[in-house]
């Protein structure tokens, strides 16, 4: 049996990947151990591989993503399994159509997968309870993006290996991140400690009250945060919290929450920083770190199509000795 | 039916709840609700009176609109129907309505609840002009600008669900507000649905020093948590101390259930006990159901879509024995709440013969189909319940008789 079958057999039980914040780590780690198996997929000369043949992988992206929705597209593709894409601008309220009727429309083109982007938490539980499809969360209004969390995870431990004891900082718009969120519930279980940073109006203030996570801290101190720290994850910062009244301005969130090179040298020798982009260069992080040796952006990219075959393999991939 | 009879058959047989707080949509959202459901849902929740809020379409804001509402309330043969009025005109917030012609034409409070009066100035001023009559105004409290975008409450729930957070000052800015206003003016204000630890204690501070403040409290408040928003529906005391469920909790249901998103939003379980403390000692005037029905189309949408509100009269009653039985409150101050207590905010002398007979004991399963109301948007669907009404007469005729021998021969007791 191969490592894939391994995987497969012995850890996976899920219909769906909604949110990471109950999985064991046997179920990350089963997933990163696939990914790692998809990776050496992507570098064989013709990068194709049988297992979702026949299968209908349907990318719902009701809000706007580039990145991510090639990234599934391209995994899903490698996977040889037929793709569709429904795109949808603004939210279903304005176009009249409901998320029901996508629901029904959905069920009636019949994928065997739905990946989904949506603005609004919870989203993809409202699909995942009425549709007959694996449903993957491919990012819900602040809440979670567990295949970010997992290409996370994957590429923090290629360049750290085990992250058990390690301190990772992330720095920025917590409050609206689901990246964040899923970072955090994949990042825990694999022993890692995590330090937030950024301006407590972008923090939930349950958290800065204490109510936090487990091994989760907040320190607002963005240079006492990151001093020792074994990596760091900047945020992309929403231009519009400015106008909301969260923060002053750019320039000055830059000054105090930007990853700059004189800050990432607090960290341990060659800690990492990533980021899930698209980057604010020269807000939340400088152009000199974004392309600088420690950065992982690239990688994380790559590493996010691995990622994304595992997950649609773990669902409705058939064993690939069948082929 | 009699009552004699039925105290005799060992049924709780009590005078009939009066609900400071329902909506029943009509006229404009008959999708959600009539008078006619309304009423009889109210009448197989034990309430013998509903008090109709104003913010239907059009709202309730002239004369001829609250006769309508009596007619039909009269025609639909379930609970007393009284209405209440707007504030402002059109409820935009703007002017005041025509209070005294409105209170001449039979509306016993006045309230632009669904919003507050969001003008301090004119919240004081209506406040004023009401006092003159006496007339009643009952004010939803809530800062809309600290609410903003809000969905549920704020605090650990929110922050990992990241759903937008509604915060208790957003309530208790408006409460302190009301207080303030109510004692410079010694004019009445009955402050409904509050739902925090902080409001409680502003409003026990504020009766020790006789201001004249009155409030409501809903039974979903006095029963669930923002768990519930995250899927974990144990009711408060079925809760130990930091929240984790204690033993005959139910298994978790789904996250982002829009049956679970009211305004104000379901807190934690710290303000739930200080509204069951509020309760025992008096603080708090009544229990009100805010039932706020809604079509499917208007919750089987995205949480931060779906409208606000739960399906609440046919419920109310099981949640308190809840807590009654977990000993939160004795039994008399909890229908007292139900009976008297409204009464004395609303100013009236309940009925004789308006009564009911309740099952204290009797289990029964909540669902759509059990259910009188169009609004079958609560998350207590398919949950069973403790406590039943069996009859309920209006003025010593018995509307609704939900088959109290039957039963008996049945051995549901």
């Amino acid at each position: 049996m191969t490592v894939l079958e391994q995987a497969k057999a012995l850890r996976w039980t899920r219909r769906h990947v909604l949110d990471t914040d109950d999985w064991t780590r046997d179920e990350i780690e089963a997933v990163l151990e696939t990914s790692g198996a998809m990776v050496e997929i992507l570098k064989r000369p013709v990068r194709k591989a049988p297992p979702l043949r026949g299968k209908t992988v349907i990318l719902f992206f009701a809000e706007a993503s580039t990145r991510t929705r090639v990234s599934f597209e391209l995994a899903a593709k490698a996977l040889s399994a037929d793709v569709t894409t429904i795109s949808a601008s603004g939210s279903s309220v304005e176009k009249g159509e409901t998320l029901l009727d996508t629901v029904r429309t959905l069920h009636a083109l019949g994928g065997d997968v739905v990946v989904m982007r949506h603005a609004s938490s919870g989203a993809p539980y409202f699909v995942a309870e009425r549709s007959d499809a694996a449903v993957i969360n491919a990012g819900d209004g602040w809440h979670a993006h567990p295949t970010q969390g997992l290409l996370d995870a994957y590429t923090l431990r290629g360049a750290l290996g085990d992250l058990q004891g390690k301190r990772i900082v992330i720095v920025g718009d917590v409050l609206h991140s689901r990246v964040a969120r899923s970072d955090i519930h994949t990042l825990v279980p694999l022993g890692a400690r995590i330090t937030l940073s950024g301006p407590p109006t972008l923090m939930p203030l349950a958290w800065r009250r204490g109510q936090l996570p487990a091994c989760v801290t907040y320190e607002a101190d963005l240079d006492r945060a990151l001093e020792d720290a074994d990596g760091a994850i900047a945020l992309r910062l929403q231009k519009e919290r400015q106008e909301g009244g969260l923060l002053p301005s750019l320039r000055e969130y830059s000054r105090v929450w930007g990853l700059t090179e004189a800050r990432v040298r607090l960290m341990r020798p060659n800690a990492p920083v990533m980021h899930p982009g698209p980057m604010n260069e020269g807000v939340e992080i400088d152009a000199a770190v974004a392309h600088g040796a420690r950065s992982l952006v690239e990688r994380q990219v790559t590493n996010g199509v691995a990622v994304r075959m595992a997950l649609l393999y773990l669902l409705v991939g058939t064993p690939l000795d069948e082929h | 039916m009699d009552r004699r009879e039925l105290e005799r058959q060992g049924y709780l047989v009590t005078r009939g709840f009066i609900d400071l707080h329902a909506h029943l949509r009509e006229p404009g959202f008959e999708e959600s609700e009539t008078i006619a459901t309304g009423a009889q849902a109210a009448l197989r929740g034990g309430f013998t009176t509903v008090c109709a809020m104003p913010n239907t379409e059009p709202a309730i804001d002239s004369p001829g609109l609250v006769a309508e509402v009596i007619a039909r309330g009269k025609a639909a043969g379930g609970a007393r129907v009284l209405p209440i009025a707007t504030v402002t005109r059109g409820r935009k917030g703007k002017e005041l309505a025509d209070l005294v012609e409105l209170a001449s034409a039979g509306a016993v409070a006045f309230s632009d609840d669904g919003s507050p009066v969001d003008d301090a100035r004119l919240f004081r001023s209506a406040v004023e002009y009401a006092s003159v009559k006496g007339l009643l105004v009952i004010e939803h409290p809530e800062d809309l600008a600290l609410s903003g975008k809000g969905v549920m409450n704020e605090g650990r729930v929110s922050a990992a669900l990241g759903l937008p957070g509604i915060s208790n000052a957003a309530e208790e800015t408006a409460v302190a507000r009301a207080i303030l206003v109510a004692s410079e003016l010694d004019a009445h204000v009955h402050l409904t649905h509050i739902s925090t630890a902080g409001s409680v204690d502003m409003i026990r501070a504020a009766k020790e020093r006789s201001i004249p403040v009155t409030c409501d409290v809903t039974p979903h408040h006095l029963a669930m948590t923002d768990d519930w928003v995250r899927g974990r529906r144990a009711f408060a005391w079925e809760q130990g101390l930091k929240g984790e469920q204690i033993s005959g909790a139910p298994a978790d249901g789904t996250p982002f259930d829009a049956n679970t998103k009211m305004n104000p939003p379901l807190r934690r379980l710290h303000d739930v006990r200080a509204l069951w403390i509020g309760l025992a000692d008096g603080t708090i005037d009544a229990i009100a159901t805010d039932h706020a029905p809604h079509a499917s189309v208007r919750k089987d949408v995205e949480f931060d879509q779906a409208a606000f509100g739960i399906s609440m009269l046919e419920t109310a009653l099981p949640l308190v024995l809840g807590g009654v039985r977990a000993g939160w409150c004795d039994q008399d101050t909890a229908l007292r709440a139900l009976t008297d207590g409204p009464a004395r905010v609303l100013g009236i002398t309940p009925n004789a013969d308006d009564w009911i007979a309740i099952d204290v004991g009797a289990t029964w399963t909540v669902s759509a189909d059990a259910l009188a109301t169009r609004g079958k948007n609560t998350p207590l669907l398919g949950r069973e319940l403790r406590g039943r009404v069996v009859a309920a007469a209006v003025g010593g005729d018995v509307r609704f008789d939900g088959g109290a021998r039957e039963e008996i021969r049945a051995g549901v007791r």
